[in-house]
C-alpha cells in the first residue's frame, strides 16, 4: 500500500472543447488535511466532482485510485458507498426539517425498510453532533433555527453519519465570521485526529496555512505543485504567487492623489430597531461622518449589525422605528425608499450578490443599467437602449468585467466578474457615497485586486466609500479610518496609523466588557 | 474601432423557433384538411376566434413575468360581458356606457386582486382561485343563470365588424383595396424599420447579422404578411378584432421592452429582492400587473359579447388556461423574468391554429384537449431541455 489515500493521475475534462481539466495530478496523503487552492475558474471545483461521481467515470480522462483501488465512480452514491463525501459551498440542508432529520437525511435509520426509527435517529444524531463540537445542540429543532456557523457543522455531522473516511469542504468558511470560522477549523483538526483525511478548498489563505498540511495549486486547469508544511516555504505570500503565476507584492493596491475634503455624508443619533421584535434594538445612536476621498471601514463580527446599519441607511431597507439624521453633502436628506436613496446619491452594494445583488437569468447589461435607468438612460419612462449599450460597455472595459459581450446571461459568469458586474450597476447611479459590503467576498485574488482598484478610483475622484468586512486584513489594507461596531453601537474609531487586528478586536472585546458591566448595574 | 467591419454575428434562430413551428403546424393542417384551412374565411375566423385569447395573453405575459399567474382571467371575461349587456339590455342605456362600466369593472377587480396579491402578500394562485370563484359566481348572480340578448349591431361590430372597404372585382370573387393599402404600409414600416436598426447597429459599432440572414428574415415575414392581408382581403376585408389586437400588440410590445416600468416587471421576476434594492418598488409593480390585467380582461370581454351578440354565464370558462399555455408555448420562463409579448402572441395563435386546424378535420373537443395539453407539456419540455443543454 501507497502511503496516499487518494491519487488522482493525468485528470482531464473538456466542456465542448474546452478544458477545464488539463491533465491534473494530485495526491492526498492518508490522515492528513490538504488545501486546494487557486483563482475562480482554476478548476478546483470540476476536480472535486470528478473525484465525488458528479461527473461519472468515462466523461474524463485520466485515473482515480483511492485506497489502492482503481475507481469507477458513476453518481454521487458510489463514492459515498466508498466514504467520499462532499460538502458544497451551499448547503444542502433542508431548512424546515429537525436537526436529527437533516443529520440522516438520505441515509435515514429505519426500524423497518422505509419506516424511520426516531429514537435511532436522535440518539445517534446526538453522538454525531458531539463529535463535531455541538453536544449541547437540542436535535429536534428545525435547522433553520441555527446560524449558518451551526449549519455548517451539521453538514459534518452529516458526513459522519455516512462513515466518512474522506471529507471534501468546498469553500466551508466563506459564510462564516472569524470566530466561527476558527471553531470550524478547529473541528477539522480535530477531525483528522480521528483520523478522517480532508480536502479543503478555500480562498482565505491564512485558514490554509493554519489548518492544512500540504497545499496543492491548480492555475488554469493545470497543477501547478504541491507545497509540504515544514518542507517547503508555506507562506501565503507564496502560494499567491503559484495561484496568480505572480509576484503579489502589494494585494492591496496604493491610493495616491486622493485629497480627503469636506464631510460629505454624516449620519447623527440613528436607532434602528428590529424589523419583527419591535422592542429589541438593533442599533444605538450611532453617529459617522465620511470626507470625500475617504475610505472608511466599519469593522466588526458577524451579527454586530454592520449591514442592518447599511441597510437601514439605503431607503430604510431594514428595521423599524428608525430615527435620526443623514446628511449629504452638507443638506438633510430623508431616504424613505431605495429611489430616494439613489437620488441623493447613496449606493449600497449587498454582501449577499446572488441574493440581493443580481438578476441571474437577466444580461449583463440589463444588471448594470436597472438601478440608474430611470434617473440616466431614459426619458418620460421610455428607455433609450443605445445610451445603455455604450455605458454598459464602457463599464465592461473600465472595470475588466470577463464577458464574451454585454448581453451573457449573469449566472453563468465567475464570482469575480459577478462582482464587477454589481459594482458597476451602483457605479453607473454615480453616487458620492457609496457602501459597499463585503465587496470580495468568496471572489478570487486577481478580481479582489481589481475590486480595491476601483475602490481607489472612487476615493480619487472625490467620492465617499463606505466598506464592510469581515476580513481584518483587507479593512486594514484599504481603509484610511475605521469605526469598530459591536452590539449595535459604535465601540470605537481608529486611524490607518494606528489600526492593526489586535487593536481592533481589543476594541470589540473592551465594548463587551463595558456592555456586561451596563447589565449588571441594571 | 479598425474591428467594426468585422463584428458580424449569426442570428439566434431559437429566437424563432416558435414561428417555424407556428407554420409548420399551419402547413400540416393544410395538408391534412386538403387547405380548408387556408381559405379566406378560415383565415378570417383565425383572427376573430383567437382575438380574446390574444388580449388575454398579452396580459397574462405580464403575470408571468413576475412569476405567478393569474387565474381569474376567464371569470373576469364574463363578468364584464354581463356587466355591459345588463346595461344596454335592462336599463337600456348607450353602449358606451356599457363598454366604460365593463372597463371599469375590470379594473376594479384587477385592483382588488392587485392589492391582496402585491399589499397583503397572499399568493397570486390563491387570490386569483379566489377571483376566479367569485367572479364566475357573480356572473350567474347577475344574470340569474339566463343568456342575455341578443345585443345592438353597433356593439356586436367590435367582435364582428369589419373596417371600411374598397371592393373589386378580383377572380372569381372580390379584393379589397384597403387591406393591400394596408398591407403595403406595414411592409414599407418593417423594411424601414430593419434598416433603421442596421443603421443605428452600424453607427454605434454593435455586431450586426448576414446580410442574407437579414434578407430573409425580411422575406419571410413579407410572406406572411402579404399571405394574411391577401387572404382577408379576399373576404370582407380587415375585421375590427385585428385592429385592437394590433394596437394592444404594439403597446405592450413597446412597453415590455422600451420603457422603464416594463423592464422593472423582468427585474421584479428575475429576483425580486435584488430589484426592491435597486430602487424599484415592486409592490407598486405587482399591483400594476394585476391591474392591467383585469383591464384587458375585461376588453376581452367586451369583445367576446360583441361576437356572440349575448353575455353567457358560462361565457370564457377555461380561458385562463388558453392564456397561460400560450405564454409558456410562446417561451416565457415559469419561475418568472423571461418571455416576450411577440411569444405570447404566436403561442396563442398555435393554439388557436390547431383548435381550428383539428375542428376543421373533423376531431372532436375532447381530443382537442388532449393534444393541446400535449403540446403544451412538449412545447415546455423542449425549451426546457435546449436551456439545460446550453448551461
Amino acid at each position: 500500500m501507497s502511503e496516499y489515500i487518494l491519487e488522482m493521475n493525468h485528470i482531464t475534462k473538456e466542456f465542448s472543447g474546452v478544458k477545464a481539466l488539463d491533465d491534473v495530478n494530485i495526491q492526498v496523503r492518508k490522515g492528513e488535511i490538504h488545501a486546494l487552492c487557486g483563482e475562480n475558474g482554476a478548476g478546483k471545483s470540476t476536480l472535486m466532482n470528478v473525484l465525488s461521481g458528479v461527473y461519472p467515470h468515462g466523461t474524463y480522462e485520466g485515473d482515480i485510485v483511492y485506497k489502492g483501488e482503481h475507481c469507477v465512480f458513476h453518481n454521487l452514491r458510489d463514492s459515498e458507498a466508498k466514504g467520499i463525501v462532499i460538502i458544497h459551498q451551499e448547503l444542502a440542508l433542508s431548512p424546515l426539517l429537525s436537526v436529527a432529520e437533516n443529520v440522516f437525511l438520505g441515509n435515514e435509520r429505519t426500524s423497518m425498510k422505509g419506516v424511520i426509527d426516531w429514537t435511532e435517529t436522535r440518539r445517534r444524531a446526538q453522538e454525531m453532533l458531539a463529535r463535531v463540537g455541538l453536544e449541547h445542540e437540542n436535535v429536534n429543532v428545525p435547522v433553520n433555527t441555527l446560524g449558518v456557523g451551526k449549519q455548517q457543522l451539521i453538514e459534518i455531522a452529516k458526513a459522519m453519519a455516512k462513515k466518512v473516511e474522506l471529507l471534501i469542504l468546498d469553500e466551508p468558511t466563506a459564510a462564516l465570521n472569524d470566530e466561527e470560522s476558527r471553531k470550524l477549523l478547529d473541528i477539522m483538526l480535530e477531525l483528522k485526529r480521528q483520523g478522517i483525511t480532508c480536502i479543503i478548498i478555500s480562498h482565505k489563505l491564512n485558514e490554509i496555512e493554519y489548518v492544512s498540511d500540504s497545499v496543492t495549486i491548480i492555475r488554469d486547469g493545470k497543477t501547478i505543485e504541491t507545497l509540504v508544511k515544514g518542507v517547503d516555504d508555506y507562506s501565503e505570500d507564496r502560494v499567491i504567487k503559484a495561484m496568480v503565476g505572480r509576484e503579489m507584492t502589494n494585494r492591496y493596491p496604493v491610493r495616491e492623489g486622493v485629497e480627503i475634503g469636506n464631510v460629505i455624508f454624516e449620519v447623527k443619533n440613528w436607532n434602528v430597531f428590529h424589523p419583527d421584535d419591535e422592542n429589541r434594538q438593533m442599533l444605538k445612536n450611532i453617529n459617522l461622518q465620511v470626507r470625500s476621498g475617504e475610505v472608511v471601514g466599519l469593522a466588526g463580527l458577524m451579527g454586530a449589525g454592520r449591514t442592518e446599519l447599511a441597510m437601514s441607511l439605503f431607503g430604510r431597507s431594514y428595521g423599524q422605528k428608525i430615527s435620526g439624521q443623514v446628511f449629504i453633502n452638507g443638506q438633510e436628506v430623508h431616504l424613505k425608499t431605495v429611489k430616494d436613496a439613489v437620488k441623493n446619491k447613496l449606493a449600497y452594494i449587498s454582501e449577499d450578490r446572488k441574493t440581493y445583488g443580481l438578476n441571474l437569468i437577466g444580461d449583463v447589461k440589463e444588471n448594470m443599467t436597472i438601478a440608474a435607468r430611470p434617473f440616466f438612460f431614459s426619458r418620460h419612462g421610455v428607455i433609450n437602449a443605445n445610451d445603455e449599450i455604450v455605458a454598459a460597455e464602457e463599464y465592461r472595459k473600465r472595470i475588466k468585467v470577463k464577458t464574451n459581450s454585454i448581453n451573457q446571461v449573469v449566472g453563468s459568469l465567475s464570482g469575480g466578474n459577478q462582482q464587477k458586474v454589481v459594482v458597476s450597476k451602483w457605479m453607473m447611479t454615480q453616487p458620492d457615497v457609496l457602501i459597499m459590503d463585503e465587496p470580495t467576498r468568496g471572489i478570487d485574488v486577481g478580481a479582489k485586486y481589481e475590486i480595491y482598484c476601483v475602490i481607489n478610483e472612487l476615493a480619487q475622484a472625490g467620492k465617499a466609500v463606505i466598506v464592510i468586512s469581515s476580513e481584518m486584513p483587507e479593512i486594514i489594507g484599504t481603509c484610511d479610518r475605521i469605526y469598530v461596531i459591536n452590539d449595535g453601537e459604535i465601540a470605537g474609531e481608529l486611524t490607518k496609523e494606528e489600526v492593526s487586528q489586535e487593536k481592533i478586536m481589543q476594541c470589540i472585546m473592551a465594548h463587551n466588557r463595558k456592555g456586561d458591566g451596563d447589565g449588571n448595574e441594571e | 474601432m479598425e474591428t467594426k467591419s468585422k463584428k458580424v454575428v449569426n442570428m439566434d434562430m431559437k429566437q424563432y423557433g416558435m414561428f417555424f413551428a407556428l407554420i409548420i403546424i399551419y402547413l400540416v393542417f393544410a395538408i391534412l384538411t386538403k387547405s380548408a384551412n387556408t381559405t379566406p374565411m378560415n383565415v378570417n375566423n383565425l383572427i376573430m376566434q383567437n382575438g380574446y385569447v390574444v388580449i388575454l395573453a398579452i396580459g397574462m405575459l405580464l403575470c408571468v413575468l413576475t412569476g405567478n399567474i393569474d387565474l381569474g382571467v376567464g371569470s373576469v371575461v364574463a363578468v364584464c360581458g354581463s356587466v355591459a349587456g345588463i346595461i344596454m339590455m335592462d336599463y337600456k342605456m348607450n353602449m358606451w356606457i356599457a363598454i366604460i362600466a365593463a372597463l371599469l369593472v375590470g379594473f376594479l377587480v384587477g385592483v382588488f386582486a392587485g392589492f391582496f396579491i402585491a399589499y397583503l402578500g397572499i399568493p397570486p394562485f390563491v387570490t386569483t382561485l379566489a377571483t376566479m370563484l367569485m367572479g364566475r359566481g357573480l356572473t350567474y348572480t347577475l344574470l340569474q343563470a339566463q343568456t342575455k340578448g341578443p345585443f345592438d349591431q353597433a356593439y356586436n361590430f367590435i367582435g364582428a365588424g369589419f373596417l371600411p372597404v374598397i371592393k373589386i372585382p378580383f377572380g372569381d370573387g372580390t379584393l379589397d383595396l384597403v387591406s393591400i393599402a394596408v398591407a403595403i404600409v406595414a411592409s414599407v414600416i418593417l423594411v424601414i424599420s430593419e434598416f433603421k436598426s442596421y443603421a443605428t447597429k452600424k453607427k454605434y459599432g454593435f455586431a450586426v447579422n448576414p446580410t442574407w440572414q437579414i434578407a430573409l428574415k425580411l422575406a419571410a415575414m413579407l410572406f406572411i404578411i402579404w399571405f394574411f392581408f391577401y387572404k382577408l382581403s379576399r373576404y370582407n376585408g380587415l375585421p375590427f378584432v385585428l385592429l385592437i389586437m394590433v394596437v394592444l400588440i404594439a403597446i405592450y410590445g413597446f412597453i415590455t421592452s422600451k420603457t422603464v416600468a416594463g423592464r422593472q416587471i423582468y427585474a421584479l421576476g428575475g429576483n425580486r429582492k435584488a430589484a426592491n434594492l435597486s430602487g424599484i418598488d415592486t409592490k407598486k409593480v405587482f399591483f400594476w400587473v394585476y391591474v392591467n390585467m383585469g383591464v384587458l380582461s375585461s376588453i376581452a370581454g367586451i369583445v367576446l359579447s360583441a361576437r356572440n351578440g349575448s353575455a353567457t354565464p358560462k361565457a370564457g370558462d377555461g380561458f385562463e388556461m388558453d392564456a397561460i399555455a400560450s405564454c409558456y408555448i410562446g417561451g416565457a420562463a415559469v419561475a418568472g423574468g423571461a418571455g416576450t409579448i411577440v411569444g405570447a402572441v404566436v403561442g396563442a395563435f398555435i393554439m388557436g391554429i390547431l383548435n381550428n386546424g383539428m375542428s376543421l378535420f373533423g376531431w372532436s373537443t375532447d381530443i382537442q384537449k388532449i393534444v393541446k395539453g400535449a403540446v403544451l407539456l412538449g412545447a415546455v419540455t423542449a425549451d426546457l431541455m435546449s436551456k439545460r443543454k446550453k448551461a
